[in-house]
Order: C-alpha cells, then sequence, then structure tokens
C-alpha cells in the first residue's frame, strides 16, 4: 500500500519537474544515439571478415579491450540496480557491488587465457573443442542464448525505468515503447557494426559511465564534506531502520530462507562472470592471451572503482532522497539522485538528471548490443555453420546467418522485455549469473582441465545446469507467487523458495559434469585434450 | 588506431601454424610442458580456492553472524563495510600478484613451447 503511494509520489515528482525540459532529454538522447550510430557506420566500412565481424580483427589493444570490457560488464543492474538496492536495502545491496567484482578473479586465473587461446570465435569453440562437434555445439548454442536473453531482460526492465522516470510515463504503451526502441537498435549496431561497433561503443560508454558516476560520487560526498560516516549515518537515520540499514540482514536476513537465497545470490554472482558468453567472446578482439590478461587487469581497475563509487550513489540516495522516495523495485535510484544534486525543480537538476539518464540510456545500448552480439554469433558459428551446415558454409553465409539471428534475438528480446518491466534489473542480472554459473562454467572448467572429460559429460552439465536453473526459477517467486515483485501477478504456482536458483543448479551442474563423464561408455579423446590442453597453456595455433 | 587496417584475406587468423596430433601429445607428455603446467596451476589453483573461501566467508558472516558485522569500527564505519572493502583490496591484490607470476614465470616457458613447436610444425 505504502510503497504503491510512493512510488507514485516519486514518478509524479520527477515527471513534474522534467516535463519542461523534456527537449533536452531528448536531444542528449538523439545525441548519442546519432553518434554511436556514426561509429556504428564507420565500423561496418572495416567489417569484411568473419574475424573482423565476430571478433573485431582481433587488433585491439589491452587497454581498449579493458574498457570494452568493462563497457560491456557494467550493465543497467550495475547502475540502476544496484544503486536502487542499496538505496532501499542498505548493505544488502553491496554484496552485488563484491560478488560482481571479485567474479573477475576466476575470469583472470582459470578462463581468459587458455579461452583466448584455443577458441576462435565463442564459447562453444572451447566447449566442443575435445567432443563430438554436433552436441556440444548445439548445447553451446542454446545454453549462450538463453544466458544471454535473461541478461537481455533486465536491461530492457532498466530502459523501462527510465522512460518512466524522464518522460513521466507511467503508462505501459510509453514503456513498451521504449522497450521496442532499444530493441531495433541493438539490431542495427550489430547488423552493421558487428564486433568492431560494439566495442567502440562499449568504449564509449565505459568512459561515460564512469565519468557520470564519478561526478555524482562527488557531488554527494561534497555534500558531506566527503566524511563518508556522515554519509553513512544519515542514510541509516533516513533509512527509518537506524544501524541495520548499514548491517547485513534487511533484505536478506529475515528467515532462514531469505539467508540461503543470500548464500545463493553470492554464489551465482562470483562463479557466474566466467561463464557469460558476452563477456568471453571479448578476449578474442586482442591478437594475444598476454593482451586478454592485462586487459581483464584493466577492467578489474575499472570495475573495482566504479564498484566503490556504488556506495557514494546508493548510500547516496538513500541519505538525500529518502528510500520512501523511491519506487519500488529501486531502478530510478540513480537519477532521481542525479536531479537531487543538480536542484530538484531547476535547470540544474533537469540538466543533471538528463546527463544521467542518457549515461544510463548508453550503458543499456552498450551491453544490449555485446548481448546480441553474442547469441547471434554462437547461432550462426555454433549451430548453422557447425551443426546445420557440418563446417562445409562459406564465411559470408555464416556471416549472413549472424545477421539474420541478430534480427531474430532482437524481436525475441523485445517480446520478452514487455513482461519483465518492472522487475530489479540486478535481480534478474543475477539470474543470468545463476544460469551462466550452473551451465556453462563447469564444462568450461572441466573442458580446460579435467583429461577424463567426456562428451557425455559436457551434455549432462550443460543441459542439466541450464534445466535445473530455468526450472527452479520459473517455479520462483520471481516469476509467480509475489504480488509486489513477480513477473506474473494474480497467479501461484510457485514451489521453489529461492529468487536465485544457483545454491541447487549450480553444485548440480558440476556433479552431472562429473558423473556423465564417469558413466560415459566413449573414452575422452586424449589426441584433442593435448591440442586443447597445449594450445590453452602456449598459444601455439591460436587465431 | 588499431582497428583501421583489416588483416588481409588468408591472414594468419584464418591458417594458424597447425602442428600435428602426435606432436601435440608427445608435447603434453614432455618435461618442459610439465614444468609449465606445474607452474600455472600450482599458482592459480590455490589461490582460486582461497580467494572462493575468504569471499565465501563474507556471505556467510553477512548471513550469520550480523551481531559480528554489526560491531562499529569508528563512528558509522562497522565491521561489514571494512570486511567489503577488504574484499576489493584483496581482489586488486590478488589479479596483480597473478599477473606478476604470469609475466616472469609462466609466458618465457609458454614462449619458448610455442617457438619451439612453430619451428617444428
Amino acid at each position: 500500500m505504502s510503497a504503491a503511494y510512493h512510488s507514485h509520489t516519486a514518478v509524479t515528482l520527477a515527471a513534474s519537474s522534467t516535463s519542461e525540459h523534456r527537449p533536452l532529454i531528448i536531444t542528449l538522447f538523439a545525441v548519442f544515439v546519432a553518434a554511436t550510430l556514426g561509429i556504428t557506420v564507420w565500423a561496418g566500412r572495416q567489417t569484411h571478415s568473419a574475424s573482423d565481424f565476430y571478433a573485431g580483427g582481433r587488433q585491439f589493444t589491452a587497454f581498449q579491450n579493458g574498457l570494452a570490457v568493462s563497457g560491456d560488464y557494467m550493465s543497467a543492474a550495475s547502475f540502476l540496480g544496484i544503486a536502487g538496492a542499496i538505496a532501499l536495502f542498505g548493505y544488502d545491496g553491496f554484496l552485488y557491488s563484491i560478488g560482481f567484482l571479485v567474479a573477475w578473479l576466476v575470469a583472470l586465473l582459470l578462463v581468459a587465457e587458455p579461452l583466448r587461446n584455443s577458441g576462435r570465435y565463442t564459447m562453444g569453440d572451447v566447449l566442443a573443442y575435445r567432443m563430438r562437434q554436433r552436441p556440444v555445439r548445439t548445447a553451446a548454442g542454446i545454453s549462450t542464448i538463453i544466458v544471454s536473453i535473461f541478461y537481455l531482460l533486465a536491461q530492457m526492465a532498466g530502459a523501462g525505468a527510465l522512460v518512466t522516470l524522464l518522460l513521466g510515463i507511467s503508462s505501459d504503451s510509453g514503456k513498451i515503447l521504449i522497450v521496442a526502441l532499444v530493441g531495433v537498435l541493438m539490431i542495427v549496431y550489430v547488423t552493421i557494426g558487428g564486433m568492431k561497433g560494439t566495442t567502440w561503443v562499449q568504449m564509449v560508454k565505459a568512459v561515460l559511465l564512469i565519468a557520470g558516476a564519478l561526478l555524482m560520487t562527488l557531488m554527494v560526498l561534497w555534500k558531506f564534506d566527503f566524511n563518508v560516516s556522515d554519509l553513512l549515518g544519515t542514510a541509516a537515520e533516513k533509512s527509518g531502520h537506524g544501524s541495520a540499514f548499514l548491517e547485513p540482514g534487511l533484505k536478506y536476513g529475515a528467515t532462514g530462507t531469505s539467508k540461503l537465497d543470500f548464500l545463493s545470490l553470492g554464489l551465482a554472482l562470483v562463479l557466474g562472470t566466467a561463464g557469460l558468453p558476452h563477456i568471453l567472446i571479448r578476449f578474442y578482439t586482442v591478437p594475444t592471451a598476454k593482451a586478454a590478461r592485462k586487459s581483464v587487469n584493466w577492467a578489474i581497475g575499472i570495475i573495482g572503482a566504479f564498484y566503490l563509487m556504488t556506495i557514494a550513489l546508493g548510500f547516496g540516495a538513500a541519505a538525500l532522497i529518502g528510500p520512501k522516495n523511491i519506487a519500488a523495485p529501486g531502478n530510478t535510484a540513480a537519477p532521481q539522485l542525479a536531479e537531487y544534486l543538480g536542484g530538484t525543480g531547476t535547470t540544474g537538476g533537469a540538466v543533471m538528471l538528463a546527463v544521467i539518464s542518457a549515461v544510463a540510456f548508453a550503458t543499456i545500448l552498450a551491453v544490449v548490443a555485446g548481448l546480441t552480439l553474442a547469441s547471434s554469433s554462437s547461432f550462426a558459428h555454433d549451430i548453422y555453420a557447425n551443426v546445420i551446415r557440418k563446417g562445409q558454409a562459406t564465411e559470408k553465409e555464416e556471416m549472413k546467418a549472424a545477421r539474420w539471428s541478430t534480427v531474430f534475438i532482437g524481436a525475441a528480446a523485445i517480446v520478452l522485455g514487455v513482461f519483465a518491466r518492472d522487475m530489479n534489473v540486478a535481480g534478474l542480472v543475477a539470474l543470468a549469473f545463476a544460469v551462466a554459473a550452473s551451465a556453462n562454467l563447469p564444462t568450461i572448467l572441466y573442458s580446460l582441465f579435467w583429461k577424463r572429460f567426456t562428451t557425455q559429460g559436457a551434455l549432462w552439465s550443460i543441459y542439466g545446469g541450464l534445466a535445473s536453473s530455468v526450472i527452479l526459477v520459473v517455479f520462483s517467486p520471481v516469476v509467480s507467487g509475489n504480488e509486489k515483485s513477480s513477473m506474473f501477478k494474480g497467479v501461484d504456482f510457485s514451489w521453489f523458495p529461492l529468487e536465485n536458483p544457483g545454491l541447487i543448479s549450480i553444485p548440480l551442474g558440476f556433479l552431472l559434469g562429473w558423473i556423465g563423464s564417469l558413466l560415459s561408455k566413449e573414452e575422452p579423446d586424449k589426441g584433442k585434450y593435448a591440442e586443447l590442453e597445449v594450445k590453452s597453456l602456449t598459444g601455439i595455433g591460436a587465431h | 588506431m588499431a582497428t583501421e587496417a583489416p588483416p588481409p584475406e588468408g591472414s594468419k587468423d584464418n591458417h594458424p601454424a597447425q602442428p600435428t596430433t602426435e606432436a601435440f601429445l608427445a608435447e603434453q607428455s614432455s618435461a618442459e610442458f610439465g614444468e609449465l603446467r606445474r607452474s600455472y596451476r600450482s599458482f592459480a589453483f590455490p589461490l582460486t580456492v582461497a580467494f572462493v573461501l575468504w569471499y565465501l566467508l563474507y556471505v556467510l558472516l553477512s548471513n550469520y553472524a550480523g551481531g559480528f558485522m554489526g560491531t562499529k569500527v569508528f563512528s558509522n564505519i562497522n565491521v561489514a563495510f571494512v570486511f567489503g572493502l577488504a574484499q576489493f583490496l584483496t581482489t586488486f591484490l590478488i589479479a596483480w600478484f597473478y599477473s606478476r607470476h604470469a609475466n616472469a614465470k609462466l609466458d618465457p616457458k609458454a614462449e619458448a613451447i610455442k617457438d619451439r613447436m612453430e619451428a617444428d610444425a
């Protein structure tokens, strides 16, 4: 009741002060869209071969790729979702920042370099390397597309939240319109610009996001004379929860079940990153494994700095606006804070709101482009070229398939995005992490490091991890049974109590890969494993 | 700009040197490769276990030791915050530590094997 009332107030407040500045907001959005389309067309002219389309010609420097990796990774979930989760639930929202960062060590230590050395265009290249190609490529393609679609949903929900706040449209048609616009733009970016265009868009976005977050962080800290303790104290006071706001447990500490949910989320966050296809394919854009390592180091620095700033953004929103004035599920906290910092109701406020919203919009578009590229690459390279055409497709045919699948995936994302428009984007992204950690990570690690791993093990692990995580989500409170936050309201077919399935599905994915291999009648291919192991550690024969 | 020049058709990307499967099998069981593998695994695996446990400790303490995590360290900064920031710090340190090891110990070994195999292929 009260949440609904407050959410209405927040939206109306923002709308009344922004309606007169709407032209400014729309102009900034248009400038960004025009600039990125320009980049895309330019990149499209440089895109001739499949290696250009899938891997940006492998000529990006480690720093450029580090920036692009950061731009690919820091999604609407990082910016809108975490700021909102901290603003509403205090310390518990901060877990996202920590998990999202620590996860990069798995990518750095175990995955980035071997993947760069042994794969060519997709995650499936590495998953299927030692295995019978067709079944494992199919599984890798399906898993890539499902993980990417979960992730896409989150970005679409973020776009919906932005338009509500900016244009004062809380109507469904407005949200659907912006979701469709994002979908169309992502199709254009990827079909025309390929990996080169996507990479440049992600680099520009990373710079904008860091600059925007830094500006807001400095403004928040300035309000508190750069005294972080004061900021936290005010946030706690304004929250109405007192010091509990600064301690773990506000969102997840209520019951034994919600504590398990926290553990599940924590596990999914830390193990998910290294299984996200749109992140993994970024390592193919640099010339060597050493450059891949360096780009991860750049990314860890950039992403780490950004997540430290989420403390100021989230607690700043709580302290200066107050959780009661931020609509659940919190996706609008960061733009609302921007408006406040510029001066609510003044031109300064409108400018800040417009600038930060344009940054958030850029964030969404860059991530959406990366996700679309990952799924269409996987469809074209893994499923079309290697399964349907059995490796006989020409480079031209493969790229054509990639462009067409982009259109279909874009359309699917628009339709699904419409259903996800009222969910917290950080929570949605955490589901993508859980699916990636359950279905992809076990097979990546077993393939690279375990000589007894077999095709059957890979299939059990991918399909088992995928099915268990998706089924548990479908029957969780995320989809039904919670009137406030479920995807479908008014129905309840949930029986799995946790919102994040990772606690069950991740160990299951690892277990199935192990059992599937041990029970396999087929012997592992020793020659192929020798190839993969030597290649992955030395880079001999790397594309 | 790094992306200005697309690699020409038939570039290395399409035709990297490919030793035979026999050469890979021989290499895999060679002492030199065994040394590279040991040097990589004995560093990366224990470090991975360590940071995952350190992170899980943080998650479990947040869950089941709320009183301890809520202890004030100074003014409004509590143990939970110090713990969270420590996770950031250790992440940066581990990334640096691994990269130093890889640059000094792994890259020269990998490079030597790669050069030798490419010359033979």
